[in-house]
This record gives structure tokens, C-alpha cells and sequence, in this order.
């Protein structure tokens, strides 16, 4: 079966982002940019169940900037075996992703979309779950296993109290957990590879989607910094100032 | 103006979640109705009708809605959420699993996790790991939002009087089921609620020393968490992780023992009122948000503690 993984570029998560001095956003401007987490624990799923024979083809799909080309570079250098670019200056809002990415479905027919659970510099964790609203697909988010048997796909979600599992109808839409895998590292001949792999580029005008949105960022702040704390010497004044100072115990 | 809150429960109890929802809501104003959808709720609705602030809940039985796989429950909240202004959800993972399919079926952008009500159409929510703060404003007809529970103090659990009305919807959309859940047993405050919250990281160094906090928990009452690290290295189960992509936590006192305090564990706890950091290692990052820093052995530290409290 054929599987579809959209990836996100993103700022690094190693990075510690500063927030514009006009509060207009946050500085993107010569920071590293890297695939998010949870996007790549999402390509390494598709390349498992292609090594297990369950996938045969891995079509990955980012939706951004000419520069996300290198992400999807990276995904093809890991297994992926082609990809398409959704291309856009404008940063998007999840639910014209969503539909951006609806388009691609449509075009792709995939029976398994793969996505992260949340990019880490929006937070959103919106995207897989609007894809499902809008294609009608069946969803497993926050997988931290997946089994593919038949028409039907069984999906291990982390929740709240622990974990519970959903058996969905295939074709469906899975967003990966930080522990459904471990992501393998692109070997350099296989970055050379990737090279040559293709790399079809899109417009959401030629998807005949719109990309308008409801929302809009007034403003980006710091967060309010905490006032600096005191190192105590011994636990005996520690426990002294918890229940003196701070009146916590 | 009206809003709709989703519930969050069990079908047997209603989860705390709600009543902070509610504050949101309350923050927003308007008239508050608050829908149950579940199989054999009833006593959840009876909950949710004495929450102070709520004017009327509805109450969706149904076995296609017993576990609330989204397939099921977001036709249902889109169907009943075009009668109001504000859909709110708490942002737990019940919560956010099914409303941005709700939000998708109504065309609507959805606000995820906001921690602060600015105006009816303007709210304040966390991006980046909590790294920076952003001000949002929806003109979408209806506003589509999960709430993030810490920002918000619970309202009474009492108090309210608000009439039951008894819904129907589509049923079983038929596209997935339950198969089955673990859950974690504990006789510890839930994580999120808890007052006090006692972490421990990679510095516990195996799941049998977790045993230190379990005792000194014990003696505050409080609840245990775990940095990712203890997580991945198997200490302890994944539900007890306090970060950007576990749970988020703002109690009155968060003492994190053995965590160095990387950017996505503190995206979990740096709104807690008091930090205690217990650490060996006095470069460690935690110390620079910790209130209260003891540079130290946790194993001698630790014990120490329980005693003298």
C-alpha cells in the first residue's frame, strides 16, 4: 500500500528562540532550521512498515518554503521514495494545511497517512485531526504503536491515564508520540542518493485551494521571566524556607 | 452569545477539566451550556449541572460515544456547536483529539490551548515550548478553542443548577472502535491537579529508586512526575511525563529531583509557583528558574527531606 508522510520544517528544538524586539514574531533569521520531532519519528514508521513489506511506496509531502525542499531531501535520504512540495510563503495555518494536504490525498490516494502529533513551534496538534474531518478518515492520534493487518490499521494511543487502543478502517490517518520509534540517521551515501530521488513542486493555486485564514497574531511576547531564585546550603533550610518564606508545606 | 463546553469524564465522573474550561468560559461571559457525550453518563450530566456558572447541559447516551473515539464525537459537537459562538474544550488528550476535527467540519480555525481570555475574540495562548506568549485574534463565526487547564482556576464544583436536556446524534460513524486501554493505577492526586508535584529525571537512575519520591510524595500529598528521560529509560510509565509533549503542570510547589531542566521539560512546569531544584550538578539549567536550588546528592537529600518535613 501506498503511504503518505507530511513533514514539517521547523526551528531546531535545540534552539532557544528569542521573540522580536516589535513583538511582531519570533527571530527566524539566521537560526538553524531542522525536520520537527514528531515528523521524523513519522517518516521512520513509514520506512519500518516498508521494510516489513506492509508499505510499498513512501510519498512525502511538506507544505512551506522553497528551503523545506531539504527537509524533504532528508526524508528521502532516509527511505522515503519521492516527494512533493506544496509551496508557500506565507505561513500557513493548520487548517489550510489540512486542506492543502487533502488536495495531495486526493491526487495520491494513500491508504495510511502518517503525520507528527504537533510541530514544536507552533504547538498547534491540529493538522492530522482536521486531515481526518476533512477526507473522512478514520484517525489514531498520539501512536505509540502501529499495526497494519488487512483493511484495518490498530493504533496504541497515548492518553492521559495511559494508553488505549483504537482499531481504525483503512485508508487512515495516524500522528505519531515521541515513542513509536526511534529515528535511524541518513547515511551519506544515502543523502547522495536522495539527490536524484524526484521532487515534484506545487502551488496551492494549483490545488485549487484556498488558504486564507481566520486567525490573526496580534502580537508575540516573552514569556514573564521568573525573578531569580537563592541556592540554599542544607536541606534543614530548605525545608525552613518552605514553610516560612514561601508557605508551600 | 452562548458557549458550549465539552465535558470531560469517564462516564461515571466528571474530570476536573471541566470546571477550569469553565472558568474560560466564564472569562469569555455568556451563557454557559456544558455537553456530555457518552454511554451510561447520566450521573456526569447530574455533575455537570450543579457547576457554578452553567445554565443548561445536554447529554448525548450513546454507546457509539462510550469512548469517545472522534469518528463518533465530532459530528455530534460540530452538529450541536453551530447554535453558539465558542466551542471550548479542555486541552487534554480526550480534548484534543476530537475538536480540531470539529473545528475541520465546521471550516473553522481552531486556537489550541490558551491560557488567557483578552476579549470574546481574542486570547492568549503559548507557542514554541512556552518560549514565547502569543496574542491571537479569531473573526471566524464560530471560535473553536481548547483551554489549557492550568490557566485557568477551577470553578465550583456546586453551587449551579442548570437544567438536563437528553441529545441525540448520528451514532457510530463505523470508521474505527475500541479496542481496549491500560490504564495506570494510582492512589496519588492526578498529576495535573495536584498542588504539589515531585519530579524525578535521568539522576534517579532506575525505576527502583523512585521509590525516594514515592515516599516523600506520600508525606506532602503530593504527585509524582518524571522527566522524558526517566521516561524513555523506562523508570516509569510514559503518563507521568511533565513536559511539552507530556502533560503541563502549574502546581503550588514542583520539586524537580534529578532533572537538569531542558527547554521541553520546562514548557511543562515553569508556571508552578514555587521550584525546588535538587540537583548534583550546579551548572544544571534547573537552577536558573528554581526558586530554591540545593546542589546535592538526591539519595542523601532526598530522605533527608521526607524527615524533616
Amino acid at each position: 500500500m501506498k503511504v503518505l508522510v507530511a513533514v514539517k520544517r521547523v526551528v531546531d528544538y535545540n534552539v532557544k528562540v528569542r521573540v522580536k524586539a516589535d513583538n511582531s514574531g519570533v527571530d527566524l533569521a539566521n537560526v538553524k532550521m531542522s525536520m520537527n520531532p514528531f515528523c521524523e519519528i513519522a517518516v521512520e514508521e513509514a520506512v519500518r512498515l516498508k521494510e516489513k513489506g506492509v508499505a510499498s511506496e513512501i510519498v512525502v509531502v511538506s507544505i512551506g518554503p522553497t528551503a523545506a525542499q531539504e527537509q524533504l531531501r532528508t526524508a528521502l535520504a532516509l527511505g522515503a521514495d519521492r516527494a512533493v512540495l506544496v509551496e508557500s510563503a506565507d505561513e500557513l495555518n493548520s487548517l489550510a494545511v489540512a486542506k492543502l494536504l487533502k488536495a495531495v490525498v486526493d491526487k495520491e490516494q494513500p491508504q495510511l497517512i502518517i503525520l507528527g502529533k504537533q510541530a514544536i513551534d507552533s504547538d498547534n496538534n491540529q493538522t492530522g485531526q482536521m486531515l481526518g474531518a476533512l477526507t473522512g478518515y478514520a484517525q489514531g492520534t498520539f501512536a505509540s504503536k502501529v499495526e497494519v493487518s488487512g483493511d484495518k490499521v490498530s493504533v496504541t494511543r497515548e492518553i492521559d491515564g495511559g494508553l488505549q487502543t483504537v482499531a481504525l478502517n483503512l485508508p487512515a490517518i495516524v500522528t505519531t508520540d515521541l515513542r513509536l520509534n526511534e529515528p535511524r540517521y541518513a547515511s551519506l551515501p544515502n543523502i547522495m542518493k536522495a539527490k536524484k530521488k524526484p521532487l515534484e513542486v506545487l502551488t496551492p493555486d494549483a490545488l485549487g485551494v484556498a488558504t486564507s485564514s481566520t486567525l490573526k497574531t496580534l502580537k508575540v511576547e516573552a514569556p514573564a521571566a521568573r525573578s531569580a531564585g537563592i541556592k540554599v546550603k542544607s536541606v534543614a533550610e530548605l525545608v525552613e524556607k518552605l514553610k516560612n518564606e514561601a508557605k508551600v508545606i | 452569545m452562548a458557549i458550549l463546553v465539552i465535558a470531560e469524564h469517564n462516564n461515571v465522573v466528571l474530570g476536573t477539566a471541566t470546571l477550569n474550561t469553565v472558568a474560560a468560559a466564564r472569562a469569555i461571559g455568556g451563557d454557559i451550556h456544558v455537553l456530555v457525550a457518552g454511554a451510561g453518563c447520566g450521573a456526569v450530566g447530574e455533575a455537570a449541572a450543579k457547576i457554578e456558572g452553567v445554565s443548561k447541559v445536554l447529554v448525548a447516551d450513546d454507546a457509539a460515544y462510550a469512548h469517545q473515539l472522534p469518528e463518533n464525537v465530532a459530528p455530534l459537537v460540530a452538529e450541536q456547536a453551530k447554535s453558539y459562538s465558542h466551542v471550548l474544550a479542555p486541552a487534554t488528550t480526550n480534548g484534543k483529539n476530537y475538536l480540531p476535527r470539529v473545528a475541520a467540519l465546521l471550516d473553522v480555525d481552531q486556537i489550541s490551548e490558551i491560557i488567557a481570555v483578552e476579549s470574546p475574540d481574542t486570547f492568549k495562548r503559548p507557542i514554541y515550548a512556552g518560549n514565547a506568549i502569543a496574542t491571537v485574534q479569531s473573526s471566524a463565526p464560530i471560535k473553536v478553542i481548547t483551554v489549557r487547564t492550568t490557566g485557568f482556576d477551577a470553578v465550583n464544583a456546586t453551587g449551579g443548577s442548570a437544567a438536563v436536556e437528553a441529545i441525540g446524534g448520528a451514532g457510530d460513524a463505523g470508521k474505527s472502535a475500541f479496542v481496549g486501554e491500560e490504564l495506570a493505577t494510582s492512589d496519588r492526586p492526578e498529576l495535573t491537579a495536584a498542588k504539589i508535584v515531585v519530579s524525578g529525571g535521568r539522576g534517579m537512575q532506575n525505576g527502583e529508586n523512585f521509590k525516594y519520591l514515592y515516599s516523600l510524595a506520600d508525606k506532602l500529598g503530593a504527585a509524582v512526575g518524571a522527566s522524558r528521560a526517566a521516561v524513555d529509560a523506562g523508570f516509569v510509565p510514559n503518563d507521568m511525563q511533565v513536559g511539552q509533549t507530556g502533560k503541563i503542570v502549574a502546581p503550588q510547589l514542583y520539586i524537580a529531583v534529578g532533572i537538569s531542566g531542558a527547554i521541553q521539560h520546562l514548557a511543562g512546569m515553569k508556571d508552578s509557583k514555587v521550584i525546588v531544584a535538587i540537583n548534583k550538578d550546579e551548572e544544571a539549567p534547573i537552577f536558573q528558574v528554581a526558586d530554591y536550588g540545593l546542589v546535592g546528592d538526591l539519595f542523601e537529600v532526598v530522605p533527608e527531606l521526607e524527615r524533616l518535613i
